[in-house]
């Protein structure tokens, strides 16, 4: 179902990884929820890979309730202008998963309903998860 | 009209005030939390009113914000373990077990039946002690106050078991990466046998105080209704999806730590609103308590570390006597222990539903990325839906049936 959109698969731990390029994320994680019946979305996370390119990785971890399987979703994106379209419009759980990892990474997720921070404060300077922001200071 | 609410941005405002002028300034906006009594914690809920109707609800979380998932990139894997605890400080154990299991799967590491047990039998001490909690302090919101005072006095027996396993009452890090921290303490059967034994008798008792409640009811009843499709959608998980009738658990669907050894039901209602899911956690109460039967009466013998020098601290005894074992003593105290390269994701049922530990590792002593996937948080998702439309005084009870913790949701 995802072999022509997927770009690497790989089997760890018993756990099934298919990575995708940015732009097929929305059809990727469609195709997982109405065909493959994933209903569940359990995560978004972001990962910086600094300083390899593409520099980001955005994870999504997917539920099948009724298959008992889960499966995990990959995508990279570049350091200089990091965009990916939003699935909010597949899962609406992604809402507040997205901008966590907008508010941590500065991700930006196209076509978010509401794109703000929201663990740290609105006038927030940086992106504390990158991993060239400090652990320790008082200014970034 | 600007409102003056507390701490706010100058964004927050402008946002009020758009919404405001848009529904031709016949709506009140209320601004609750983030310090109220009935949020456990500071969530702030910016609601906006028209008469008792919720408009629209915007829940507002962050002020528990601590970087923790920052923090796990600088702490060994071993140390790591305790930040969980601060996690969700009424699930410890449950956090320190998903953390543990995910490195442990990144390890391959084998764990003896003794400790998977105890982990076993603790978690779901755990879980009593987190619906303790939660009924407690539910019931208290809703105007019920005795019921809170029962509910610690048992809760105070589960924090003496804790305190004798692990020292601590609260941030317990008793699981660590390769089994237990320390061995059982002496006495421990008699303590669990002395809690199992009256425990049952007083779960009637809460029960006998609020099930055939006449004020409980009404209040309960038909509120905080939120179809299964939206709470799937939303993310929600835990005694909410089993109150609304979908038999989920992670304990039977994906079982960790041999909990497909334990004979236990999943309890699921079908009613869906804050009554059905104060039954469904009252009887997993009554599951749990059976599953620490179980492991009390069939406890294993045997080692509570996984025999895995090199990651698992030596033997008091054996560093005096061989060198390997002090040499892997010093090594794991002054550096760690490396961990393959690899990425997992462990999932376990906690009290509020699936708590997941996305755990990377770039084969280095310490976590390249932790992301935690804590209930909470899925949890709060589903609160605009839940409220919107509903009367602003049933917004405590709708709030207090997703037991959350903002801890967990914040990190």
């Amino acid at each position: 179902m995802l072999e022509e959109i997927a770009i690497a698969t790989k089997n760890e731990f018993n756990e099934t990884t298919i990575e995708v390029a940015p732009e097929n994320i929305v059809t990727a994680l469609g195709r997982l929820k109405f065909d493959l019946k994933f209903e569940r979305l359990t995560s978004i996370a972001g990962v910086d890979r600094f300083p390899a390119e593409p520099r980001f990785e955005v994870v999504y971890h997917l539920q099948s309730i009724a298959g008992k399987q889960r499966i995990r979703i990959k995508a990279r994106v570049p350091g200089d202008n990091p965009e990916i379209e939003s699935v909010t419009s597949i899962y609406r759980a992604a809402d507040w998963y997205e901008r966590e990892t907008f508010d941590f990474f500065g991700v930006k997720f196209l076509n978010h309903p509401e794109l703000t921070r929201i663990m740290m404060p609105d006038d927030w300077e940086g992106y504390p998860l990158r991993k060239d922001y400090p652990i320790t200071g008082t200014r970034y | 009209m600007a409102i003056d609410i507390g701490i706010t941005t100058e964004l927050d405002v402008q946002r009020d005030r758009e919404r405001h002028e848009k529904r031709g300034n016949r709506t009140m906006v209320l601004n609750m939390g983030p310090q109220h009594p009935s949020t456990h914690g500071v969530l702030r809920l910016l609601l906006e009113l028209d008469g008792e109707t919720i408009l629209k609800a915007a829940p507002d979380i962050g002020y528990l914000h601590t970087g923790i998932e920052k923090e796990f990139e600088v702490k060994t894997y071993q140390q790591g373990v305790t930040l969980t605890d601060r996690i969700d400080y009424l699930a410890p154990l449950s956090n320190n077990l998903v953390y543990c299991l995910a490195a442990e799967k990144l390890l391959g590491l084998e764990i003896p039946p003794l400790a998977q047990w105890t982990r076993v039998m603790l978690a779901e001490f755990t879980r009593l002690n987190s619906h303790l909690v939660w009924l407690g302090t539910h019931a208290i919101d809703i105007g019920a106050m005795s019921v809170f005072l029962y509910c610690f006095r048992e809760r105070e027996e589960i924090l003496r078991v804790f305190e004798m396993f692990s020292g601590q009452r609260m941030m317990t890090s008793y699981f660590r990466i390769g089994g237990l921290a320390l061995p059982h303490p002496r006495g421990w059967q008699k303590r669990v046998k002395d809690f199992v034994d009256i425990f049952s008798s007083r779960v009637d008792e809460y029960e006998e105080l609020l099930t055939n409640n006449r004020i409980w009811t009404g209040r309960t009843k038909g509120v905080g209704f939120i179809s299964l499709e939206d709470m799937l959608d939303l993310g929600v998980t835990g005694p909410m999806l089993r109150a609304a009738g979908l038999e989920i658990d992670i304990r039977k669907d994906a079982p960790y730590s041999s909990y497909e050894k334990f004979s236990f039901k999943v309890p699921t209602r079908t009613e869906n609103d804050v009554f059905a899911r104060y039954l469904v956690r009252i009887e997993e109460m009554r599951q749990s308590l059976g599953i620490i039967k179980q492991a009390l009466e069939g406890m294993p013998s045997g080692s509570h570390q996984a025999d895995a020098p090199g990651i698992v601290l030596p033997d008091r005894e054996k560093m005096k006597t061989q060198m390997e074992a002090l040499i892997y003593h010093f090594k794991i105290v002054t550096e760690g222990f490396r961990v393959p390269e690899g990425e997992v994701y462990q999932a376990i049922e906690s009290p509020r539903g699936e708590v997941g530990c996305y755990m990377v590792s770039d084969g280095t002593q310490k976590p390249y990325r932790v992301h935690w996937r804590g209930p909470s948080f899925g949890n709060l998702q589903c609160t605009s839906k839940m409220i919107e439309g509903t009367l602003i005084a049933d917004v405590i009870a709708s709030l207090g049936s997703m037991d959350f913790v903002l801890g967990d949701a914040d990190r």
